[in-house]
């Protein structure tokens, strides 16, 4: 090593300066640094970015997943809920209608069976009144033939004439017909 | 430690002549090629490979989630990219982000030879270093702005002050034109280039000076050169964080420049 005497402020030609910039160490400066320049940006830096942004993407992705995923389970409640609503409104529709149809049957019975009810008396009340009729028709005739054989058996004489025994006897049973329905 | 203590307490004060670093190629000296194989030289291309090979072998085979030293290569260009290019630049900072980061790196390896034992200077203790890094972010940051605001609308944007009265421009625009297009490069690298000077200094100072003690001959004088030494561990330490320091600022105060080339106002 060279061992110069002290020459502390001499810009001597021989002496060391301190701030000079020698060319040859400017070229190897530059050189140096841009090879490592050109080395990382070309091999390395695009390499960190590209895997950065694959990162980004990789969370942004998991976010937006569990976003979706989340949507679809609310869409599916609301979607359920919206199912369960209907259900209950549908049963509670349909038990309506059944009371209701129970009540429309309940009516109809009874109507039917009043009517029948109805039908049936009226059935008898005429069957009794047409028996009463007949019984009554019968009754004339007999009546009339056995009240005439009976006067004539009990008088003696013959009532021969026409319009005088009719008009007796249906006078007697007129009498006798006021009398009954008195 | 390999002391010819004769030798070294000759050397004691060190003077600015420790930094003259003769050519390993003795053929080559005295040509102005002398320079370019020193051991400086020699630590400059050693931390470009090193810096290569770390990346390359830490990033052959990235992975979604990094390894330990996959990801401590990405911390190295993601710290500059997040926290120097897109803070101080903005979001297009990220196209700078490459430059910075190799910056940083270089200037951080090449600083940090100043403590590594057996190489023990950074080539940044010599002004050639630093220039060169100095001009390449000057040549950026100047052409950015032309191309930005083309070359009289840089001028203007870069000396011309908003806001200020009409007589204060004859003394205000020749400063801002000296300070921001001339000084800006002198000052970033001559503050590189000296604290690394220093540093190598202050270390050769209490290294040196201990070994003077040591030999000075009274036995009282022997534990001062200890505590001479154990204070250059200290100075040891702190020249790791004064050329951390350095290298961050560096980068730090070359994305500044880049954004005063490309910001709108002022």
């Amino acid at each position: 090593m060279n061992i110069a005497q002290e020459a502390p402020d001499a810009p001597a030609e021989h002496g060391y300066n301190v701030l000079g910039v020698p060319l040859a160490e400017v070229i190897v400066g530059l050189i140096a640094f841009g090879v490592l320049l050109f080395v990382l940006t070309k091999f390395v830096f695009p390499r960190m970015e590209s895997m950065f942004q694959q990162r980004v993407e990789a969370i942004e992705g998991g976010l937006v997943k569990a976003e979706k995923a989340q949507a679809e389970a609310a869409a599916l409640l609301s979607q359920y809920k919206a199912q369960l609503a209907e259900a209950r409104t549908e049963a509670a529709r349909i038990r309506d209608e059944a009371r209701a149809d129970a009540e429309g049957i309940r009516t109809d019975v009874l109507a039917k069976a009043r009517e029948e009810s109805d039908r049936i008396i009226a059935a008898g009340r005429e069957q009794l009144a047409g028996e009463r009729a007949s019984i009554v028709r019968e009754l004339r005739t007999e009546m009339g033939s056995l009240a005439v054989s009976l006067a004539g058996k009990i008088v003696g004489e013959s009532l021969e004439d026409e319009a005088r025994r009719r008009g007796t006897v249906e006078r007697a049973l007129a009498d006798l017909e006021s009398a009954g329905a008195r | 430690m390999i002391t010819q203590p004769g030798f070294l307490a000759s050397e004691f004060p060190p003077g600015v002549d420790v930094f003259d670093y003769k050519t390993l190629i003795p053929s080559l000296e005295g040509s102005m090629w002398a320079g370019a194989f020193t051991k400086l030289s020699l630590l400059v291309w050693m931390a470009v490979a090193i810096i290569i090979v770390f990346f390359l072998v830490t990033y052959r085979n990235p992975t979604l989630v990094p390894s330990k030293k996959q990801w401590l290569a990405e911390s190295a260009y993601g710290v500059v990219r997040n926290n120097i290019a897109t803070d101080i630049i903005g979001p297009q900072g990220v196209r700078f982000a490459p430059y910075l980061a190799t910056v940083f790196c270089f200037v951080f390896v090449t600083n940090l030879w100043s403590i590594v034992p057996f190489a023990q200077i950074s080539p940044n203790s010599h002004l050639a270093f630093p220039v060169v890094l100095a001009v390449l972010t000057w040549v950026i940051y100047i052409g950015i702005g032309i191309k930005k605001h083309g070359l009289l609308g840089y001028l203007k944007h870069s000396t011309v002050q908003p806001g200020v009265p009409w007589w204060v421009h004859p003394i205000l625009i020749p400063i801002e034109f000296l300070s921001n297009l001339i000084l800006r490069p002198i000052t970033l690298a001559v503050r590189l280039f000296a604290n690394m000077f220093a540093g190598h200094m202050i270390l050769l100072v209490f290294t040196l000076g201990g070994v003077a003690l040591w030999n000075a001959g009274p036995l009282l004088l022997k534990p001062a050169a200890l505590g001479s030494w154990a204070f250059a561990i200290v100075m040891t330490l702190f020249e790791l964080f004064i050329l951390s320091l350095q290298a961050y600022v560096f980068t730090l105060l070359s994305a500044t420049y880049f954004q005063s080339s490309i910001s709108e106002e002022h």
